[in-house]
């Protein structure tokens, strides 16, 4: 790289054209090179820089000095006087150089000022280098661990923080390793579930893709106090750049010592390893995804024995999802006092979410545990489209609940969200306005769920299939009367009699639409003939 | 690796991102996540090396880094320059990566019409 000392530009649009701005470049470049300052000084061209009518305008830096008015003959002069002297030519120096930063300030919601815990890193470190992670305080907190705190400490320290499992069951983080310590197996690993599939939903990818070594730092930690040697990333199969970056940062923090033998010259050793998802939903679930893992059809197992005493090839496991993951190396490098100040009592924290539907500007946010409905769709998605109104949020993707109006105001965390808390691991929030068609949405779910259905057992199996007949009669306003307590009684049948939870999800977004659009639903009823 | 080295890695990499910034005058970050690339970030850090090299902007860099979440802004960049608010721009495409890298990069001119915020 040559060191340019000095660039010169200068402003080639239509006026300056008129006024001679290629013989003044010509010129320039002719007196810099005879002033045998070629090496040090670039001469380039602009498009205009915003002066009109002043003639060829030149722009020296780094000195942001404007000069207008410029002629051929002035060269010489202008490259002797300031490029060689470093003294401004005053006669020809715009008096009042044009206003920078004079811009309009937008406000777009998503860039309000969000606490970030999990995606502290994403979107601002390069996630291809390990350097920046680390420059990022990155790989302190699992340091901080393996040298001034035993696997009981960190155990207690994240059971303190009371941090739920991200994932949807909200199952209490130490708790769950606590279960895997104690279990009496000496071989046990550590699974990152990866494997993001609820519809609309994309907030795993965000730390995956743009912070992989938080995760590999959450598993490191993970490992350490539950007592695992190995870790596996099941990431979701079409997520390709996730596995890139996850396989670039194993790569990277092998060579560096951080995965391997004796991690930080300590006993312990961790590797983790990836593997791919094929696109099945049901994979997401936790019992599913060790069938996949051990290369078999993901079908769930029977629980309990759970996998933390009886996992991956039978040995105590935990399974924890990558946001979960991703809050780790905080909470153990800032402590559980810090972390417990993000959210409420009783859901410490922050929980990411994805906005879309009909919102001004969809996207994803990190909001404390807590926020409200109405200020997440307001304050950060930035409203409605177009003005419009609020009709209703489906909640937690596919396997989520219909909120209606009377839910924007209550704070969204695992406690107040009662039934719904489920909802609340995806993280999807798809917003509707008020020309939106539940009986449309609610086709498309169970259509979903039809699809998804593995057909192991019967109540999912023939559950499906009969809700989609229903749901598409309703959405050809061909319905009839005891549709809708149909729909309700098979969804509560396949919730109490499913195998697994995809069948037994179903409920919640039947009985939460029928619960607030009753009426709409009716509507699709075909009127008798009068 | 000791924990030592870990220290001696931050300290290393700490000063080397500072020092590429002192040695830039203006560093731009390209988010180059799944929205992003799906939107054309490729085609827009592309473009803005190809222009950079052309204009030979020894003093300006490019860097890469994961998605912000505001996904219905991508391809998003941002341009840090030595005290200077952060401006961020939004819904980039190549065209406007030239017009970015003529009016601001080199002549100091946000284009305000693709800023989608300042801070």
């Amino acid at each position: 790289m040559n060191m340019v000392r000095s660039h010169v530009l200068i402003s080639i649009d239509a006026g300056t054209i008129m006024a001679g701005a290629r013989a003044v470049e010509e010129a320039l470049v002719k007196e810099i090179a005879s002033q045998g300052l070629a090496e040090e000084i670039a001469v380039l061209e602009t498009g205009s820089i915003g002066i009109t009518g002043r003639g060829v305008v030149v722009v020296v830096y780094p000195e942001g000095i404007y000069y207008a008015g410029v002629t051929p003959n002035d060269v010489p002069e202008l490259v002797e006087e300031h490029l060689l002297k470093g003294r401004p030519l005053k006669r020809l120096m715009l008096a009042e150089a044009p206003k920078r930063y004079v811009i309009k300030r937008e406000k777009t919601g998503l860039l309000k000022e969000q606490p970030r815990v999990v995606l502290r890193n994403s979107g601002i470190i390069n996630p291809e280098s390990i350097d920046e992670y680390i420059a990022a305080q990155g790989y302190e907190a699992i340091a901080k661990a393996l040298t001034s705190m035993t696997p009981e400490e960190v155990i207690s320290e994240v059971k303190s923080s009371g941090l739920s499992g991200r994932g949807g069951a909200s199952f209490p983080t130490g708790l769950k390793w606590e279960f895997a310590r104690k279990a009496p197996d000496p071989e046990k690993y550590i699974i990152c579930n990866a494997d993001e599939g609820e519809p609309g939903t994309f907030k795993d990818r965000l730390i995956l893709e743009g912070d992989p070594h938080k995760l590999i730092e959450g598993m490191l930690i993970a490992g350490y106090a539950v007592g695992a040697q190995k870790g596996f990333v099941y990431i979701r199969g079409e997520y390709t750049l996730s596995t890139e970056r996850m396989e670039k940062a194993i790569t990277e923090a092998k060579a560096y010592g951080l995965l391997g033998a004796h991690i930080l010259d300590s006993d312990f050793s961790f590797d983790i390893f990836i593997m791919k998802g094929a696109g099945a939903y049901v994979c997401g679930e936790e019992t599913a995804l060790i069938e996949s893992l051990e290369g078999r059809r993901g079908h769930p197992r029977n629980k309990p024995p759970y996998p933390v005493t009886e996992g991956l090839w039978g040995k105590p496991t935990i399974v924890n999802n990558v946001e979960t993951l991703a809050n780790i190396p905080e909470i153990i490098k800032n402590g559980a006092t810090w972390f417990k100040a993000y959210g409420t009592e009783k859901c410490p924290g922050t929980k990411v979410y994805t906005i879309l539907g009909h919102v001004a500007t969809p996207g994803l946010i990190e909001t404390e545990m807590g926020t409200t409905l109405r200020d997440i769709i307001y304050e950060y998605g930035g409203g409605i489209k177009e003005g419009k109104k609020f009709k209703g949020a489906l909640v937690g993707g596919a396997a989520g609940a219909f909120l209606g109006p009377d839910m924007l105001d209550v704070q969204m965390d695992f406690v107040n969200l009662k039934e719904y808390a489920a909802v609340l691991g995806s993280g999807a929030i798809l917003v509707m306005n008020e020309d939106a068609s539940i009986v449309e949405m609610l086709k498309s779910v169970l259509h979903f769920f039809k699809h998804e259905s593995c057909g192991h057992c019967v109540p999912c199996r023939l559950g499906t299939a009969q809700l989609v007949e229903i749901v598409d009669r309703l959405a050809a306003h061909e319905g009839k009367k005891e549709d809708l307590d149909k729909l309700l009684k098979i969804s509560k049948v396949m919730r109490d009699t499913s195998f697994c939870p995809l069948g037994q999800s179903l409920y919640l977004p039947i009985s939460s639409a029928l619960k607030y659009f009753k009426d709409e639903i009716l509507s699709h009823v075909k009127q008798a003939a009068s | 690796m000791k924990l030592e080295d870990l220290k001696k890695i931050r300290e290393k990499a700490e000063k080397d991102i500072e020092l590429r910034q002192k040695q830039a005058r203006i560093r731009i970050v390209v988010g180059m996540g799944t929205s992003g690339i799906a939107a054309g970030a490729r085609e827009v850090i592309r473009t803005f090396v190809d222009e950079i090299a052309k204009r030979n902007l020894s003093d300006v860099i490019v860097t890469q880094t994961g998605e912000k979440g505001l996904a219905s802004q991508e391809p998003m960049i941002e341009v840090y320059e030595e005290g200077k608010p952060v401006v961020v721009y939004g819904n980039m495409d190549a065209e406007k990566t030239k017009r970015v890298v003529a009016e601001h990069i080199v002549n100091g001119n946000p284009v305000s019409e693709y800023v989608i915020e300042v801070r």
